[in-house]
């Protein structure tokens, strides 16, 4: 980003921008394109010679003029007068000529989260052409080359484009529930990070968290919108007290509280609280509202362990999934006693599925621990320890193997 | 992982050679316009391999390979995808795959959730 310019102005920018040039020219791809190479120019131009009255508007122009001259280099002559002539009545935008309204990120939104792409794609398209980041941020960020994630993006763009997506899609709740999603994996993905080396992904978390409150803005009256919101901010108020010094996990239980963010606690119980009586129920708002009771009591045990099991029965019956049923197991057993929350899983052990997944060995091993079963525990915490693909979850699944059987 | 056996290999006639070297030219390609492909190298061949052992501080070098068999880890690819079975059928796909056996396993990573 330019030195001197505030990165949350070139940013903000990049939606508008390119909702504006997509309007002009259709052509999402290369408009695409035209708008990270009219972001390039500016971090050498703006230092030199300052911001612009109308950033946003000097932007379109670059972006405009980008796009015209790569019609002419690469069309054949027949082609090219015929494309320029069909882009006459258009003017190139003037620097102080205003863009779209904020509509147009919403439209970008639904363009960028296309059904048609799979979900890491869907995933680095919003996040470059919606959050502003460039190829080698979200490569950096995914931890995969610039390479690899240029050519996802680029082939993600190839496909809508051969989907034949239209700019101006209707907000339908189903698309509104992919863009939802894909701005809860970006969250999850700069969440999960561990600091140190890897602090550069707790930016994902922010932009999530910025693109979460765009859509809530733009649809304030969707209890979803608001659900994901107040979600990723009662989830990310906990940062400071999930990882010690050392960079391990603290559970839940064992987290220093006084360290949760009280302000972003404030604002996603608010959030939640005000979408639960006015809007239609769902999964995130159900999700925030337990991070809220959570996020309520002052201690593990002071929790009201009953209200989190029933809503999490709540949410087994919208949204059925095992890792749901789980978490709900987790919970019975605060409330009711481990023997009940093991009853639970029984028949997810049938089904077998989860049963591959060091999550429902850790559950296990926790449940197993709490009905005094050292020894099973012991068994399911190495078999969750062999399972997980995570570093600091090894360590901690082992350390508690070891602390029963020591 | 890429696992095969090289004196095997060799004696493989060579259209049949060629035959899997257009068949991984041609996945190579496939996965790294996917945006899937992350990394991947050939090893050269197990008898060139030194095996390092420290016991009680004193470092031993041997020549030769840690694991004595004939199948020996070839090289590797690392893939990017959106799910397991996505790997398990590129590895379905790879020719050594025909022959001796690929082995497919997750990426340890340094983030995790708290439990």
């Amino acid at each position: 980003m330019p030195e001197g310019v505030p990165e949350e102005v070139l940013r903000a920018a990049v939606p508008k921008v390119l909702g504006a040039l997509v309007r002009r020219f259709g052509q999402f791809d290369e408009a695409e394109d035209a708008v990270q190479e009219a972001l390039l120019a500016a971090s050498v131009q703006w230092p030199r010679e300052g911001m612009p009255d109308h950033p946003e508007g000097w932007l379109v122009t670059v972006a405009s003029r980008r796009m015209i001259d790569r019609f002419r280099a690469e069309s054949a002559r027949q082609r090219r007068e015929e494309a320029l002539a069909a882009m006459e009545p258009v003017a190139v935008p003037g620097a102080d000529e205003g863009v779209g309204g904020g509509d147009d990120t919403l439209a970008l939104l639904f363009l960028c989260c296309h059904p048609a792409l799979s979900e890491p794609s869907q995933v680095a398209l919003t996040l470059r052409a919606v959050g502003g980041l460039s190829t080698a941020e979200i490569a950096g960020a995914f931890l995969v080359p610039e390479a690899t994630m240029a050519q996802r993006i680029s082939r993600a763009k190839q496909k809508i484009k051969d989907a034949g997506a239209r700019f101006d899609q209707p907000v339908t709740s189903e698309r509104l529930g992919v863009v939802l999603h894909v701005l809860y994996l970006v969250f999850n993905e700069g969440y999960t990070a561990s600091g140190g080396p890897e602090l550069q992904r707790a930016d994902l978390t922010a932009e999530a968290l910025r693109l979460a409150r765009t859509v809530r803005a733009l649809l304030p009256d969707d209890g979803e919108a608001a659900g994901l919101l107040a979600l990723m901010l009662l989830t990310d108020a906990r940062r400071a007290a999930r990882t010690d010094a050392e960079g391990a996990l603290v559970p839940l239980a064992e987290q220093d509280r006084s360290r949760w963010d009280a302000a972003m606690i404030a604002e996603g119980v608010e959030l939640v609280s005000s979408a639960l009586t006015s809007a239609e129920l769902g999964p995130y708002q159900l999700q925030a509202a337990i991070a809220a009771v959570h996020a309520e009591a002052p201690g593990a045990a002071e929790t009201d362990w009953p209200q989190i099991a029933a809503l999490y029965a709540l949410l087994e019956r919208l949204a059925p999934n095992p890792v749901v049923t789980l978490n709900r197991a987790v919970a019975v057993a605060m409330a009711e006693g481990p023997r009940s929350a093991l009853e639970l899983l029984e028949p997810l052990e049938a089904d077998g599925r989860i049963t591959r997944h060091h999550r429902w060995w850790a559950v296990r091993a926790h449940l197993l621990e709490l009905a005094g079963d050292t020894v099973a525990a012991g068994e399911a915490y190495r078999e969750a320890a062999r399972r997980t693909t995570s570093l600091p979850e090894r360590r901690y699944l082992t350390g508690r193997a070891a602390g029963i059987s020591g | 992982m890429i696992y095969n056996n090289a004196a095997a290999l060799d004696e493989l006639p060579d259209a049949e050679l060629e035959t899997i070297m257009d068949e991984v030219d041609a996945l190579m390609e496939e996965l790294q316009a996917s945006g899937e492909l992350v990394g991947g190298q050939a090893l050269a061949d197990a008898a060139t391999a030194r095996t390092v052992r420290v016991r009680g501080g004193v470092p031993a070098v041997t020549d030769g390979p840690f694991a004595e068999s004939k199948e020996q880890l070839a090289g590797y690819l690392i893939v990017d995808c959106e799910t397991e079975e996505r790997a398990v059928e590129i590895a379905t796909r790879w020719p050594d795959a025909r022959y001796w056996a690929m082995e497919v396993r997750p990426i340890m990573h340094t983030s995790g959730t708290e439990m």
